[in-house]
């Protein structure tokens, strides 16, 4: 299955050679008919009729039809990378909250160094937020994992929230969004799919106009022009 | 049947009261909108899907949908008491059957889906208009759905057939007085996900009725997709 | 999510630095938007957004007898229910404390005050009188759920009117004529005072009032034209000292009348 980031960025310039053109659409809608259109996610086929099984944004890419989501709780996937916040230490590692339905937890094995296991609080505290990868995604919940750049614990600065189904557009195409509101604000930023996002900067002022910048970016469900618009954003708030 | 017959607010038998509906009004659930049949005002809120609590309810082969109604102390002219009544807790499970069929549950094995339906102000149809505020809601929650579901009441007043009743023409005497029948379906759909009735209705005539209902819905579901697109388009 | 410790720290650093994230100052409130007639069926009834807090609050009348220490009054009965449709932290089921709490506070700043003349409600001395049932309902919590509640009780009851009473001496919802015995002047509000470490605030979002370690609420009102101390309750372990005390009676004469003003093409 094809990781949602990717999956997203090619979604955000409007192709214009697609028949589908971005169109909003509601559950049971027919989007468009046709036998050799696929039926992709947030679709299902009906006869002739590729139809709409969720509220959102209907597109076309190489014949596949699908739905982007544009509101809505997050759905844990495999590769996802979130920022959760530790409610309880076990025996044997981490529960941790990442604002979905299963419980996630962060087994000890995946700590880098060496823990022990008295010493597991001083690692990572009730109230801690950590970044993670999530590694499995089972009936029973969700396991996390450390494994890639900069995941771990997040040390200062502050967390915050905005609708997960808006987070590729704050990443942009290949990072590029979210990179222009790094250099324009000198913040540190990782962004969790689950729609949770940690700023830290060198100034109150700078975090504050990143988040600022990031929320003004969530707000927007069309996403033609944006990286103009936000460029323009700030140089009216310099 | 006299298809001429004036009700007293002026309507035809089959006109429905104006529709007023607006998604998003409450902003810290993941869907939530509120829909009204003239004075009969219904919001609902969406959260899920999330984790159930106790454990034990959780179901490891779909997701649950928990749909709570109640009405507003002051929605009525004789103050309700705070706390569930047993008519609240009968529609909280009838509404919840009524948009079940809709949803894919079984993408969110172990999860729950709650869905708050509250009303503001009652004048006969406060199901109906929940559960249509309550389809608008999940759907707003970007929840999967085979459909948007709509709902309403039609029923008879002595002979005549009607659709979306005020409380007035609930209460009518005359003849065989007023029968309701509280409907709901799928939009795209012929099945019906919601069957209540009181009054008296002959076995012969219930085709009828459902098929005026029917016709109805359709006018509900565009007034559901459009409070959809609508909030997009505020840009 | 709970409020996670670095967002604590982050937040008691920025009030320290008499900061916040939109923006305002420390003692300020968030836009308020005010409309009435929530329900053609309440008495009176009024929805007051403060920021993103949303509370609608519904006035019924109805007979009842009057308590038995005091069969000269009209009785007055305050509810809080904290719907789950308001927050994802509200659960169904039994009042939760806050939900007590809510109406209670709203109960005592209102009796305390002398707004509602409840010695005016009285149709049979000491067997029959009205009830007055102020409902609560937060619709949205953003924080600050008790100030946006009592404000919206206190607009409710100033536009609510009487029913009528039949021959029987019933009363006839249809008709309502007379507003509700109300002291014309006093117009009590509650002001909620936050506290995270040195820092006092006022009117805090969700995010914030999550962060913060202790509250208390004043109800305030004019009396003679003198601002009244009406009720103060203290929630949270946390203590206050005198100082902070103090430093809250400084200002809240003056944020009352800030607050009342918003009121005013209201009442």
């Amino acid at each position: 299955m094809r990781n949602e980031i990717n999956e997203a960025h090619e979604a955000v310039e409007l192709d214009s050679d697609a028949s589908v053109k971005r169109r909003v659409i509601v559950p049971g809608e027919v989007i468009i008919t046709g036998e050799d259109y696929l039926p992709g996610e947030g679709t299902r086929r009906q006869g002739e009729n590729i139809i709409a099984t969720r509220f959102g944004l209907a597109e076309e890419a190489g014949k596949v039809v699908r739905v982007i989501s544009i509101f809505g709780a997050f759905v844990p996937r495999r590769n996802n990378v979130i920022i959760g916040r530790v409610v309880d230490i076990t025996y044997n590692g981490w529960l941790v909250d990442i604002d979905a339905a299963p419980q996630a937890f962060l087994p000890i094995e995946e700590v880098p160094r060496f823990i022990n296991k008295n010493e597991m609080d001083q690692f990572l505290a009730i109230g801690d937020i950590l970044s993670a990868k999530i590694w499995s995604v089972k009936s029973r919940g969700v396991d996390l994992a450390l494994k890639g750049k900069g995941l771990g614990k997040l040390e200062g600065g502050f967390v915050f929230h905005i609708i997960p189904s808006r987070v590729p557009r704050i990443i942009g195409r290949e990072g590029s969004m979210i990179n222009l509101i790094k250099d324009k604000t000198r913040c540190n930023i990782t962004v969790g799919q689950n729609g949770w996002i940690w700023i830290r900067g060198p100034e109150i002022e700078d975090e504050i106009k990143a988040r600022k910048a990031i929320e003004f970016v969530a707000d927007k469900v069309f996403v033609n022009g944006l990286t103009e618009k936000v460029e323009q954003w700030f140089e009216e708030n310099e | 049947m006299a298809k001429e017959f004036k009700r007293s607010d002026g309507r035809k038998f089959n006109e429905l009261r104006p529709m007023t509906t607006r998604v998003g009004v409450v902003p810290n659930a993941d869907g939530s909108a509120l829909f009204a049949f003239g004075n009969t005002v219904a919001i609902a809120a969406v959260y899920g899907p999330r984790k159930l609590h106790p454990q034990h309810m959780q179901d490891p082969s779909t997701g649950v949908l928990r749909c709570n109604y109640d009405m507003l102390s002051f929605s009525v002219s004789d103050r309700k008491k705070p706390g569930p009544s047993r008519r609240a807790q009968e529609i909280s499970k009838v509404a919840g059957w009524a948009l079940a069929p809709a949803i894919d549950l079984d993408a969110f094995p172990n999860t729950v889906i709650d869905v708050q339906i509250y009303i503001l102000q009652a004048d006969s149809g406060t199901r109906t208009a929940g559960i249509n505020a309550a389809s608008i809601a999940l759907a707003h929650a970007g929840i999967p759905m085979k459909d948007l579901v709509c709902s309403l009441a039609v029923g008879k007043l002595d002979k005549d057939f009607v659709t979306d009743l005020t409380k007035e023409e609930e209460d009518f005497e005359d003849g065989e007085g007023a029968t309701d029948f509280a409907v709901a379906k799928p939009a795209n759909s012929d099945e019906f996900s919601l069957l209540q009735m009181d009054g008296k209705i002959r076995p012969e005539q219930v085709n009828e009725i459902l098929k005026l209902a029917s016709e109805a819905c359709k006018e509900i579901y565009e007034v559901q997709k459009r409070a959809l697109k609508e909030v997009v388009s505020q840009e | 999510m709970e409020v996670s410790n670095v967002t604590r720290e982050y937040i008691a650093k920025l009030f320290a630095n008499e900061k916040r994230f939109d923006g305002r100052k420390l003692l300020e409130y968030r836009p308020i938007e005010i409309s009435l007639n929530v329900s053609n069926k309440a008495e009176g009834s009024a929805r007051v957004k403060i920021g993103k807090t949303d509370v609608v609050v519904g006035v019924k009348l109805a007979l009842g007898e009057p308590y038995p220490d005091s069969p000269d009054e009209g009785n007055l009965v305050c509810t809080g229910e904290l719907l789950p449709l308001a927050s994802p932290k509200f659960e169904s089921g039994p009042p939760a404390f806050q939900a007590i709490e809510l109406g209670r506070l709203v109960d005592r700043v209102i009796r305390e005050s002398g707004m509602i003349e409840l010695n005016k409600l009285v149709i049979t001395h000491g067997e029959k009188v009205w009830t007055i049932y102020i409902d609560i309902y937060p619709i949205n919590d953003d924080g600050n759920l008790i100030d946006a509640s009592t404000m919206a009780a206190v607009i409710a009851l100033k536009n609510a009117q009487i029913p009528e009473l039949d021959e029987k001496g019933n009363p006839n919802y249809e008709l309502k004529k007379k507003h509700i015995p109300l002291s014309k002047d006093i117009v009590p509000l509650s002001l909620s005072f936050f506290k995270l470490e040195d820092a006092i605030i006022l009117d805090p979002t969700r995010e914030e009032e999550e962060a913060c370690e202790a509250r208390i609420t004043f109800g305030i009102s004019k009396w003679n034209k003198q601002y009244m101390l009406n009720s103060c309750q203290k929630i949270g372990i946390e203590t206050l000292t005198q100082e902070e005390i103090g430093k809250m009676m400084d200002i809240i004469s003056k944020n009352f009348e800030e607050l009342s003003e918003k009121l005013k093409k209201f009442l």
